[in-house]
């Protein structure tokens, strides 16, 4: 049977290249990078050197401003509370949105229950973006920190963080950028934008899985949350996780050297599908910016349907997709962004996401696009829902 | 996720439409919770002779509203009105456990289907409607 894997939002495959980097540090340089003797040397050069790989990529002032970690939840964990802990004696606020990654929603709640910050999550409008003016007013003399994302990971809305980076550093407030899903797909500065601190991971951008990193820009202080060795100039204890390090650096060496070809090549397959997709199928909505949205980022609301049943049928005939449905998510309510951008529980049960990757053809677009509109009219002509309106 | 028969059913899902003039018809759920499933019957001589379903929600929900049809048709009104959701469940080769709250309908939209036959009263039960689930 065919297989279309369209689900490089939640995990890519990792680069040939990539694999061939990491191989030699399994057996051949083993060392533990932090040892005096040759064995551990010879690694801890190619440490730094993927170490200013991935600074080159984002646009880093110098590489000592790049902490590794295990993924990109650990970077916001480790710039959140960091932080909040860092800055006890200045403040409590922190400022986030609605719509974060649960690696941020779940570590403002985290710092909320168990150490009285106060936050605040600033509304989104139906197409995904934070109003520039309410931020400016929730700023008050005790917020530490801004963290909004850099693009949303279900519905791609990218973020004006130009202007939100601006902001924060005239109010002296500092901004982290979950760019998880940004990295590798769209260009980021992290000077330019005036970012302070920004959240990445390997296996979005076809690196390996469990490696990730947080920028942290030289002069801001945070409270480390592994405690242990002195790795990663006392900010993260724990051995260096070598090959996931060196295949980081690479796989950033390469985004950084495809981002232009990547961006167009999957521009034109998302606008592929998007189009191809109203063409075909009646009665959808479109999720997300028409135009500020990430590259690899389709997200369709079909309605009368239900998002799983939808998976199911797209897994049989091949087809590997994600949804926002409560029967995907394990609980009642369909993912927090589809109704913070103010779709009803209903029509967001029927969320598709569909999302693009390097390895996508356009012939794999054609095959999703003649299984898709028989797949949806199976689902409506069982739904209940669908000969009430009709 | 799910076992082959549970996969059976709902690819190839059994009696699914609407009956014309059904003698009775049922419908639980509501769209908030992700579920809405419809009955059908028809019932001649105190047995039911054909049941059709409808449903808007996920493999699990979908399943279990094809099972139910299955089981139902060739019974008594009063044999069907026995038959629980953990009977359906059953039949199906059991759900995974996140499922249960989605496969609480199928025969709930049955009894109600069977007490707008009857003329009787149908009180909804209250489900847990909680999944417990690891997210990723
Ligand atoms: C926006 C965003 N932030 C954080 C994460 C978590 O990254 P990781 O899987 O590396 O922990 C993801 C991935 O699911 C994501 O999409
Ligand atoms: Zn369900």
């Amino acid at each position: 049977m065919r297989r279309v894997y369209l689900d490089n939002s939640a995990t890519t495959p990792t680069r040939p290249e990539v694999v061939e980097a990491m191989l030699p540090f399994f057996t051949e340089h083993f060392g533990n990078p932090s040892s005096v003797h040759s064995f551990g040397r010879d690694v801890s050069k190619y440490i730094t050197e993927s170490r200013e790989q991935v600074a080159k990529l984002i646009g880093a002032k110098d590489s000592s401003e790049i902490i590794f970690t295990s993924g990109g939840t650990e970077a916001d964990n480790l710039a959140i509370i960091g932080i909040a802990l860092a800055q006890k004696n200045k403040g409590n606020h922190i400022i986030t949105t609605q719509i974060e990654h649960h690696g941020v929603l779940h570590t403002c709640e985290y710092l909320k229950k168990y150490h009285g910050v106060e936050v605040t999550y600033l509304p989104v409008n139906e197409y995904g973006q934070i109003c520039l003016q309410d931020l400016e007013n929730a700023i008050t003399d005790k917020t530490i920190l801004i963290t909004i994302m850099f693009a949303n990971n279900e519905i791609g809305t990218i973020q004006p963080v130009h202007e939100i980076g601006n902001i924060a550093r005239t109010k002296g407030v500092l901004f982290h950028t979950d760019a998880v899903q940004a990295i590798g797909s769209i260009p980021v500065n992290v000077q330019e934008m005036k970012i302070d601190m920004l959240s990445l991971s390997g296996h979005k951008f076809n690196g390996p899985k469990g490696v990730g990193a947080l920028y942290v820009r030289k002069g801001v202080k945070l409270v480390p949350h592994m405690h242990g060795g002195a790795q990663e100039r006392k900010r993260r204890g724990s051995t260096h996780n070598t090959t996931g390090i060196i295949g980081l650096g690479k796989a950033a060496e390469l985004a950084m050297a495809d981002l232009d070809e990547k961006q167009k090549k999957l521009t034109v397959l998302r606008d592929k599908l998007i189009k191809g997709i109203e063409e075909r199928v009646p009665e959808i909505i479109l999720n997300g910016h028409p135009t500020e949205r990430l590259p690899q980022n389709v997200n369709v609301c079909f309605k009368y349907i239900e998002g799983e049943s939808l998976l199911l049928n797209l897994d049989l005939q091949g087809i590997g997709a994600s949804s926002g449905s409560a029967c995907t998510s394990g609980s009642l309510d369909p993912s927090h962004v589809l109704l913070a951008i103010g779709l009803s529980h209903e029509v967001a049960h029927g969320s598709l996401r569909l999302t693009l990757g390097i390895y996508n053809t356009e012939e794999e677009i054609d095959y999703v696009l003649e299984v898709l509109p028989g797949v949806v009219e199976k689902l409506r002509q069982m739904s209940p829902l669908y000969n009430a309106t009709k | 996720m799910y076992n082959e028969k549970v996969m059976d059913h709902f690819q190839n899902p059994r009696n699914v439409g609407e009956i014309e003039n059904p003698d009775g018809s049922g419908q639980v759920g509501n769209p908030t919770c992700g579920d809405i499933m419809k009955i059908t019957i028809k019932v001649e001589d105190g047995k039911i002779v054909d049941c059709k379903f409808k449903t808007f929600g996920c493999g699990a929900a979908v399943a279990t509203s094809s099972q139910v049809t299955e089981m139902v048709i060739g019974k008594t009104v009063e044999e069907a009105k026995k038959i629980t959701n953990k009977m359906v469940a059953e039949e199906l080769g059991g759900l995974p456990p996140v499922k249960m709250h989605c496969s609480n309908l199928a025969a709930d939209a049955l009894r109600k289907a069977i007490a707008d036959y009857l003329g009787e009263d149908f009180t909804e039960e209250e489900h847990d409607h909680h999944h417990d689930i690891e997210e990723d």
